[in-house]
């Protein structure tokens, strides 16, 4: 890896974004009017005594998941469109280290991540009146960290793409069953014994926990600096995976 | 070592069928050699395994006293893919700015790449919205911004204008004058002539490496697309009446 080269992707795949407003509007906008559905659709649900409300433990997993989500669609689609237009088999040829590319990727969507994650919070919590126990700034942090995850997923998918078709497809494959399991649906330890291995498995789970953490303790605890770590170690294990899916010589 | 390329015994097969049969050759240093040859010769092919982008099958590649696709190679060579490698989303000068700064040069360089390629005037103007000939410049500078010691050029002059054809082969030129060494292909003979050198491949097989001099002299024509035809059918009669040698021999 080389900090000048990494720089000028970062940049490079920044000024890409900013070429593209309407991909813009939509980072924004999209999260802060989902969670303005998901507000009203539980406005009229009565809470249980002692329980956070039915919206507050939504909204805090949904911060969490929109990056992900998105990220992982944006970033499957940006490769897809290094590998076909050839500008891939180019910077191959060129000084440019294969680590840099994945990292570049991960550190320009993160940054758009963290701005779409502000804006959101901003709603969730100023609007909505959003109540967690821990502090906001934890929130946003694991909410990029879970943007970062969307991004490294979506580099090593997007080496088993051909076309656009097939790359919108892994949605499916490697999103809904980790939204499905994560425990927003059902709480993981009542699900089946081996409906759990695989949530186990899964890194959406241990960031949805986390988050799940900082709604309910107003300091951090081990099980969340487990959590982020383990989020960290998937996400470093997905660029290398996808470090090694990036190949100079092909036939 | 006076060849910037030496190519022994190349054979490259794609999707089982053998692209490349059995190549060798040399290109000097800081001259235009022209690699000529009608569509699926294996013009591009014989480029990639040059620039060590090719899985090859067997023979060895040198470029500039080392094996094609080394590490080191890459800051010294600049290559222009047959079909416009450039970011459409961002402007030719953000394009030429980026590729300028992974070889480690600055604004000046991708500034003079642009002019050079005579692009000035659409230094602001994004490349998806550029003239298919634009395009094509625009990915040229950006082969040329990192002012390479070896230039691999595919098919760089096609959809010009006469004049701008003019120019750029004057600018190959040039800098073959100033000592770097360019490989150009081309599918179109009256572009031979403007070669200090020449490679004609047909079907995978090397037909001639020579000046264009040299080869006038052979076939005993002036006209290079009537001399090549007449190697063709030389070398054609040839393998007719080796094969008629070895047919009565095993009769």
């Amino acid at each position: 890896m080389n900090a000048r080269i990494l720089a000028a992707t970062t940049g490079r795949i920044l000024r890409q974004l900013r070429h593209d407003r309407r991909t813009i509007a939509l980072l924004v906008v999209v999260p802060a009017v989902l969670l303005t559905l998901v507000y009203f659709m539980y406005s009229d649900q009565p809470t249980p005594p002692g329980q956070p409300t039915t919206f507050d433990r939504i909204a805090l997993v949904m911060l969490g998941i929109f990056p992900f989500v998105i990220m992982f669609l944006v970033t499957s689609i940006a490769m897809l469109r290094e590998r076909t237009s050839g500008t891939l088999e180019r910077l191959l040829t060129t000084p440019l280290g294969k680590l840099d590319l994945l990292f570049g990727y991960g550190i320009a969507f993160g940054l758009a991540a963290a701005v779409q994650a502000a804006v959101a919070a901003v709603v969730a919590y100023w609007i909505f009146d959003l109540d967690t126990a821990g502090s906001i700034g934890l929130v946003l942090g694991i909410a990029v960290l879970d943007a970062v995850l969307g991004v490294a997923l979506g580099l090593l998918c997007s080496a088993f793409a051909r076309t656009e078709f097939q790359a919108v497809q892994f949605l499916p494959v490697v999103v809904i069953p980790q939204l499905l399991l994560c425990g927003l649906f059902v709480a993981r330890d009542q699900m089946a014994g081996w409906l759990q291995v695989l949530s186990d498995a899964f890194p959406l789970s241990y960031a949805i926990e986390a988050l799940q953490e900082v709604g309910a303790h107003a300091e951090p605890t081990g099980r969340m600096w487990r959590d982020v770590a383990v989020v960290f170690g998937a996400v470093v294990l997905a660029l290398v995976l996808a470090a090694a899916t990036l190949r100079r010589r092909s036939g | 070592m006076d060849d910037a390329i030496a190519v022994r015994d190349l054979v490259v097969d794609r999707g089982g069928r053998r692209v490349l049969d059995g190549i060798s050759c040399r290109v000097p240093r800081g001259a235009v050699t022209g690699l000529l040859g009608p569509s699926g010769s294996g013009k591009t092919t014989f480029m990639r395994a040059v620039v060590g982008v090719q899985v090859v099958s067997g023979g060895t590649v040198t470029v500039l006293g080392q094996p094609a696709g080394t590490p080191a190679l890459r800051h010294r060579v600049g290559y222009l893919t047959q079909a416009p490698s450039v970011y459409a989303d961002l402007t030719v000068r953000e394009n030429a700015r980026y590729f300028a700064a992974l070889y480690g040069r600055g604004r000046v360089e991708a500034d003079r790449a642009i002019s050079d390629v005579g692009l000035a005037e659409a230094a602001g103007q994004l490349v998806g919205t550029l003239s298919g000939g634009q395009r094509s410049r625009a990915s040229l500078a950006c082969a040329l911004v990192g002012e390479p010691e070896l230039v691999i050029l595919d098919e760089p002059t096609v959809g010009q204008d006469p004049v701008l054809r003019a120019d750029l082969w004057a600018r190959f030129h040039a800098m073959a004058a100033a000592g770097t060494t360019l490989l150009v292909s081309s599918h179109v003979m009256d572009e031979a002539a403007r070669c200090d050198q020449l490679l004609l491949i047909r079907q995978g097989r090397l037909i001639a490496d020579d000046s264009p001099a040299a080869i006038r002299a052979a076939a005993g024509v002036d006209d290079l697309d009537e001399a090549f035809l007449r190697l063709i059918r030389a070398g054609e009669a040839a393998s007719t009446s080796t094969d008629a040698t070895a047919a009565r021999e095993t009769a």
